[in-house]
Order: structure tokens, then C-alpha cells, then sequence
């Protein structure tokens, strides 16, 4: 089994190798072990990670990696792989300017080094007939996770924001056979399933890394249902496929180039501005609830100029900046606010 | 206070070191009045390619820039306040916040309406740089925009692959420049900047290495006026020039005991950039017999060292040194690339360990007795692994203090209670 602390981590690889891929993830507890490690201008989720490997709870890794991604998180990786002792650590150096033509060779040759060095890690050799099989289950879980989240469209969703949130996360740390299997079933499902309650304000839900449940429950206990989000606990983990080709290593590259752009990696052009407003409208949102990891540059830097473009696009917008826990009494008076601006004055008084 | 011990004198060059700033912001608002053309990008921008579009292009570097706005208080509150208002984060990298009010205010900090770049041309290695100049091009109403991706891992584990990444994204940066400027590129230019960057970076981790000697013919305050040519114009042959000059001037200061504190008895190296409107903390450990000799930071942003024979830090031997003759443009590029991959401020953004193991050699060639950590709220990329690297100095037995400041904004650090924790940590030195 393998942890790792970022979505751009080419998981095909890891699964033809017969690896478990695990996403380390915090526990939303407050913790005192990573204050001596990561300095407190860093994110919350990059030290409640760390927090999580000091403590013991993710011991029966065998080994870590990361996907080249923002400083945060590659904090929490160095200093996991200098403090906890683990067989197997590796660093790609997934490009970050995944707008440039030069990015695809460039990141092929980076997987063709990494696919060697777990064969040497593994002593079994990756065959094409394993990266095909892995793609093939991988292209599966992201075909499925579309179907599930197209019955969000529908004017009363079979599913909550919470349940979504739970099927991607849990994608992310099971087995994605597994997986398959019980989406299949959940499509069977769905057709008939019905929530026993109103959908309220349809809502996105975009920002930093979130797998805060207790807001999301908050939120959906309120009158509302979140139909879609921009998250990569959310639909940018499976939105694109890989596009089988005869050279497996660049289609998995291009399929991690061309994925819906993490803020870190999404420049010169704002390919996240069209996105987000595609989703918005194929879900019709009312309303976006934009979240922030506390101290999260990456998306710090992106938010004004998301929230400018969905509100001249007639999407009004509310701003939460999250710790590793949130106030939830205070953020559910200030969503409160938010969801009653959608309101008629006929539904007020 | 001290009694001297060794002579000490100003620098004979140090008016030089001011004029050449001065002019390099003169010469960026005057551009188009001298009917050239500006363009903005970060301190670790291949500013050598620029260059090839002609002897009348003008740069401005974000961070020094900031850091200039930051030493004025009052007007770094309003740059600060402006992009709040815009609603950026208070907590996001400090000099970009200085240049982003800039640009929203219309405001230089050398007086006058800000001048707007022709294009943008940098290099992204930390989460802002690339983010940077998209929303300065948006503000200044859409500022063409190119960002070469450097992010390749660190230098011990280089090969071609990562090289021919970074050539080929410039190849295409310099048909992009010929496209939005309409100039034709000169080869020949790129070249001779390539060899003025080598040059300049080489010998500027000259002159940082001869601090090695006991007294330091340079203090760190001083350093810090000194070193900023190469964020600012690396590529240039005044740049070059002048630190030709500044280094024999600091080897006559070596051989003549010329101390830049002359009651030298503790040497201390600091961490990231300084909170520039307080420099006074550096004049305060003068009072103890402290001198702060410089920093990775101050030696590695820009300077370009190797390990030499004896297994010590010197400059790096500059391709010319070696006889190479470029003659293309990709090979120039090529050299540009490789040499700028060793710059050791790049190496931390990969693993802090590399970082520890630089810092701790400083230590030992430098004759360091104890290092200050700033942990700055400003540069999140430069206090990466910050923590990480107090730890493993403790582990190897250095003395080591922090203090938690901002470079750009004066609201995060407190100047009493950081003299106050310098206090203590130069009673653990001995020195107070």
C-alpha cells in the first residue's frame, strides 16, 4: 500500500505494479506534533497530513509519494519521509506548466522513471498488458463517477453533496475494482432513490482540498443540496479519462496534463474560469459556496477572480476560509444569511 | 559596547553599487522615452533571454521591487491595503502584494505614475510566481504573459530530460517575445548575456566566499545592497563588471584585515530575506561583537557556487573559464538552463535536507557560532522546510534561534519582542 498527498499522482501506474494507491488525508482534530516541523503560515491540511503520519495512523503504508504540487503539501511529504520510517518514498516532478506542448514528453520520461523505480521496488516488471488492465479500471471508476454525478442534475438529486463527497473520497482509498463494483449497484439504485427531503438552493461548492463532512451536513441541513463542486475531493479527481494509445506512459501523462487544472498549475490562460462556469450551468447552480484552506496560496490567489467571473455571470458567491476544524455554529449563521438572499420576500415573511 | 579590534572602512566602490540601482529604475520608467521596450518578471527570471531582443530592453524584477516598496512603510500600507481591497489574502507573498498595489494604485515607488511592462517573462518554481504576473497582466489590462516552468527537481538528481524541458518551453518563449515585441532576435545578444549571467553569478559567490575570512570584510546589512544587482540586471556587463571591482576590493580587504565590524568577536548567519523596514537588528548585534556574515539566502539567490578540490564552497567555474564557446541559440540556452539549476536558493523547494546540508557547510567554512532563522510570514517559498532546517542544525549541535517576521509587512513583525529574543539567543552565544 502506497500513501499519497496529491490527485496528480498517476495512479495507473501504481495499480498495474499491483500497489494500493491510499490519499492521506487529515482528521479535522487539533494536534501539537507538527508545530516543530512545518512552520504555521502553511496550510491546515498539509500539517493535520503530517499530524496524521506522526501519530501512527496511517503505519500500515508501505511506502509514500507525492505528485509535484503546491509547497504546502510537499512539506508534508519531506518531512514525513525525514521523521517516519518507510520502505518506499518518491518524488515525481509532475510539471506545473501543464499549458505547455513541451509538458507531455516531458512528463512521459518522468513516468517511465518512476514505473522503473517500482519495478526495482517491487521486483516485478509492468507490462502494457498491465497499465491497459489498470486504465481500464480506472477509465471505469471515472465513466461511473460521471454517471452518478449527471443524476445531480436532475431538479431533485437522488444523492446529497455529502454522499458525493463520501463516494469520491472513499475512490480516493479503496480499492477502484472495489469501487467499480459498488457504483454499479449504486447506478442500479438510483433511478428509484429519492431523498426525503426538498432540494432547496442548488449550490457549488469549489476551492481547496475539502473532506470536511460535518460543513457539508451543515450546509444541506439548511434547505440546500450541493449539485456539483470544483474539488479534488470532487469531480476534478475523475473528470477526464485517459485516451488509450499505443504508448500507455503518454496517455496516462496527458490524461493528468489535461485534467481540470489545480489553481497551482493553472497559468498563463484561466482554463478553471470556463470550467467552473460549465458545471455551474450543466447543474444549474444558484448559488457557489467558495472554500479556503486557511494560508492556501494556490486557490488565495485564484478566488477573487473566480468569484468576479461567477457573479458577472449572475452566480452569487460566499467566501469561507477553513481551519482543520470549523466553527460550525458561526459558518452556519453566516451560510444561513447566504441561502436566505435566494430567498422571495414572500419566503422571509 | 566593544572596543575595535580591527580597522574598518566604507566600501570605495559602494556609491557604484547606488548609481547602477538608481539607473536601472530610471532606465525602466524612461524605456519608451528612449524608444525601447520594458518587461517585468521575477528576480529568477532567464532575464539573459530578454536580451536578445536588443541593448534598449529594460526589465523591472517583482521582488526587489517589493522589498524597495516594503522599506517605505507608509507606502507598502497602502499597496497592501489597495490589494486587500481587491480581495487578495493579507497572507500571500508580500512583495507581490507591494507590486499588485503598485499596479492598482498607478503608483512607483521611485515617484511618478507605475510603468506598464510590454510583456511579462518569468520563471515559476514557487506556488506564485507563475500566479504573479497572470494578475499583474490582468490588472495592467492584459499584459501579454509567458511563464517557463522550472520545477525539475534539484540539482543532484538532473539529467537531459529536465534540461531539454526547460530549453525547448524558452525556444518557444523567444519565438513568443519576437511575436508580441515585432522585433527579430539576436543570437549574438543572447550569447554575450548568457556569458555577462555566468560571470556575474560566479562572481558574486566569489565575493560571498571570501566572508569566510576572520575579520568578515562584509556584514550582511551591507551585503544585502550589494547582491541586489544581481536580482535586478545578472545578465548585464555592468553587473558583471562591477562585481569584478567590488570583488578585488574585498580581497584588499581580506589581506588588509579590513573588518566590516570592527569589534568582530561572534559570527551568526541568518535565514530568507530580512524584514526590510527593520535592518536596524542587524546594526543591533553590531553592538555585541556580532556579525551576521550573510545567509544562504544572501549567498545562494542569485550566486552560483560548486565544491571545489579541497571539498570547500567557491564559485563556480563559469563556462568561458572553461573554454566553451557558445554558438547557438539553443546552446546557449542549454548553458543558461544548467547553470541556473545549481542555484542552491532552488534546491529547498525539493527537499529541506538540502537545504540543512548547505546551511550547516556555511557554517563550518564560514566560522559560524550561531544561525537566526527568520521564519517569514512573507515568502512562503523561501521559509519552506524553515522548520525542518532548525531541526536538523540543533541535531548537528549549532546554536539556533528564530523569529518570526515578514520581509514585506511591517503589521508581522514586532521589532522589541524580536530584540528581545535576539537578547536571549546572544546570552546562549556568550556574547551578551
Amino acid at each position: 500500500m502506497l500513501g499519497y498527498f496529491c490527485t496528480y499522482v498517476p495512479e495507473e501506474i501504481l495499480h498495474a505494479a499491483g500497489i494500493l494507491p491510499v490519499r492521506i488525508l487529515g482528521s479535522h482534530e487539533a494536534q501539537s506534533v507538527t508545530e516543530p516541523h512545518i512552520f504555521a503560515m502553511f496550510c491546515p491540511l498539509c500539517r493535520d497530513c503530517l499530524a496524521q503520519g506522526l501519530l501512527g495512523r496511517y503505519d500500515y503504508l508501505d511506502g509514500i509519494m507525492i505528485a509535484q504540487c503546491c509547497l504546502h503539501m510537499r512539506q508534508a511529504f519531506t518531512s514525513w519521509r525525514i521523521h517516519i520510517p518507510t520502505e518506499y518514498s518518491y518524488y515525481l516532478y509532475m510539471p506545473h506548466g501543464v499549458q505547455s506542448p513541451r509538458a507531455y514528453p516531458y512528463l512521459r520520461g518522468e513516468l517511465a522513471d518512476f514505473k522503473k523505480s517500482l519495478e526495482k521496488w517491487t521486483g516485478k516488471t509492468i507490462t502494457n498488458e498491465d497499465l491497459d488492465r489498470a486504465i481500464k479500471v480506472y477509465n471505469t471508476n471515472r465513466r461511473l463517477m460521471k454517471q452518478v454525478y449527471e443524476y445531480r442534475k436532475k431538479s431533485d438529486p437522488p444523492l446529497t453533496g455529502l454522499e458525493a463527497m463520501e463516494l469520491v473520497v472513499s475512490s480516493q482509498m479503496t480499492d477502484k475494482e472495489e469501487h467499480n463494483h459498488a457504483l454499479k449497484g449504486l447506478l442500479e439504485a438510483l433511478p428509484e432513490r429519492k431523498l426525503r427531503r426538498p432540494t432547496g438552493t442548488r449550490l457549488m461548492i469549489l476551492g481547496s482540498e475539502d473532506d470536511d463532512t460535518e460543513f457539508i451536513k451543515m450546509v444541506e441541513s439548511l434547505g440546500a443540496t450541493l449539485v456539483i463542486d470544483d474539488h479534488c475531493t470532487g469531480s476534478r479527481y475523475f473528470w477526464n479519462e485517459v485516451t488509450p494509445q499505443e504508448d500507455r506512459l503518454l496517455a496516462i501523462a496527458t490524461r493528468y496534463i489535461d485534467r481540470p487544472a489545480c489553481p497551482s498549475k493553472d497559468w498563463p490562460e484561466r482554463t478553471r474560469l470556463p470550467h467552473i462556469l460549465k458545471l455551474a450551468k450543466d447543474f444549474n447552480v444558484q448559488g457557489t459556496l467558495l472554500i479556503q484552506q486557511k494560508f492556501c496560496d494556490p486557490h488565495e490567489l485564484d478566488i477573487p477572480v473566480v468569484r468576479q467571473h461567477l457573479e458577472k455571470s449572475g452566480i452569487p458567491t460566499y467566501f469561507l476560509e477553513f481551519d482543520v476544524t470549523v466553527p460550525v455554529g458561526q459558518f452556519k449563521t453566516r451560510v444561513e444569511a447566504f441561502l436566505e438572499t435566494f430567498q422571495l420576500p414572500t419566503d422571509l415573511f | 559596547m566593544l572596543e575595535p579590534k580591527y580597522k574598518t572602512r566604507l566600501l570605495d566602490c559602494w556609491n557604484d553599487a547606488k548609481q547602477l540601482r538608481a539607473k536601472y529604475y530610471e532606465n525602466f520608467l524612461k524605456a519608451h522615452e528612449m524608444g525601447g521596450i520594458r518587461w517585468a518578471g521575477g528576480a529568477w527570471s532567464f532575464s539573459a533571454v530578454p536580451a536578445g531582443l536588443g541593448d534598449d530592453v529594460y526589465s523591472l524584477t517583482g521582488e526587489p521591487y517589493g522589498a524597495t516598496v516594503a522599506y517605505n512603510k507608509d507606502f507598502a500600507a497602502k499597496c497592501h491595503d489597495a490589494t486587500e481591497a481587491k480581495g487578495y489574502a493579507r497572507d500571500l507573498c508580500a512583495y507581490m502584494r507591494n507590486y499588485w498595489g503598485s499596479i492598482i494604485l498607478d503608483e512607483y515607488a521611485w515617484g511618478g505614475e507605475f510603468p506598464k511592462a510590454d510583456f511579462l517573462w518569468t520563471t515559476h518554481i514557487c506556488c506564485s510566481h507563475a500566479k504573479w504576473y497572470q494578475v499583474a497582466g490582468e490588472l495592467e489590462g492584459g499584459v501579454p504573459f509567458f511563464c517557463v516552468d522550472v520545477s525539475v527537481g534539484p540539482y543532484n538528481e538532473m539529467n537531459e530530460r529536465r534540461i531539454n524541458y526547460i530549453v525547448s518551453q524558452t525556444m518557444d518563449g523567444i519565438e513568443w517575445m519576437e511575436k508580441v515585441t515585432g522585433r527579430t532576435y539576436d543570437d549574438e545578444k543572447l550569447i554575450q548575456a548568457v556569458y555577462n549571467e555566468c560571470r556575474a553569478t560566479s562572481l558574486w559567490a566569489e565575493i560571498c566566499t571570501l566572508n569566510k575570512a576572520v575579520p568578515a570584510p562584509l556584514d550582511e546589512k551591507t551585503m544585502y545592497s550589494l547582491y541586489v544587482l544581481s536580482t535586478l540586471m545578472k545578465h548585464r556587463k555592468e553587473c558583471a563588471d562591477f562585481y569584478e571591482k567590488l570583488r578585488d576590493e574585498v580581497k584588499d580587504r581580506v589581506t588588509d584585515q579590513i573588518a566590516a565590524v570592527g569589534n568582530e568577536k561572534y559570527r551568526v548567519m541568518t535565514d530568507t530575506q530580512p524584514p526590510w523596514a527593520f535592518l536596524q537588528l542587524w546594526r543591533y548585534l553590531e553592538k555585541y561583537g556580532v556579525v551576521s556574515i550573510g545567509s544562504l539566502y544572501t549567498f545562494g539567490l542569485t550566486g552560483i557556487f560548486e565544491v571545489k578540490e579541497d571539498g570547500t564552497w567557491g564559485p563556480r567555474t563559469t563556462p568561458q573559464e572553461k573554454g566553451i564557446e557558445i554558438e547557438t541559440r539553443e546552446q546557449a540556452l542549454r548553458v543558461l538552463a544548467e547553470w541556473t539549476l545549481s542555484r542552491p536558493e532552488w534546491q529547498h523547494f525539493y527537499s529541506p535536507e538540502l537545504k540543512s546540508g548547505m546551511m550547516r557547510r556555511i557554517v563550518r567554512e564560514w566560522k559560524v557560532d550561531g544561525v537566526m532563522l527568520h521564519y517569514n510570514r512573507g515568502c512562503e517559498g523561501l521559509s519552506m522546510g524553515i522548520a525542518e532546517n532548525k531541526l536538523a542544525l540543533r541535531k548537528a549541535g549549532i546554536p539556533v534561534m528564530h523569529f518570526e517576521g515578514n520581509m514585506g509587512d511591517e503589521r508581522e513583525f514586532n521589532l522589541e519582542r524580536t530584540k528581545s529574543e535576539v537578547d536571549a539567543f546572544l546570552e546562549i552565544l556568550g556574547a551578551k
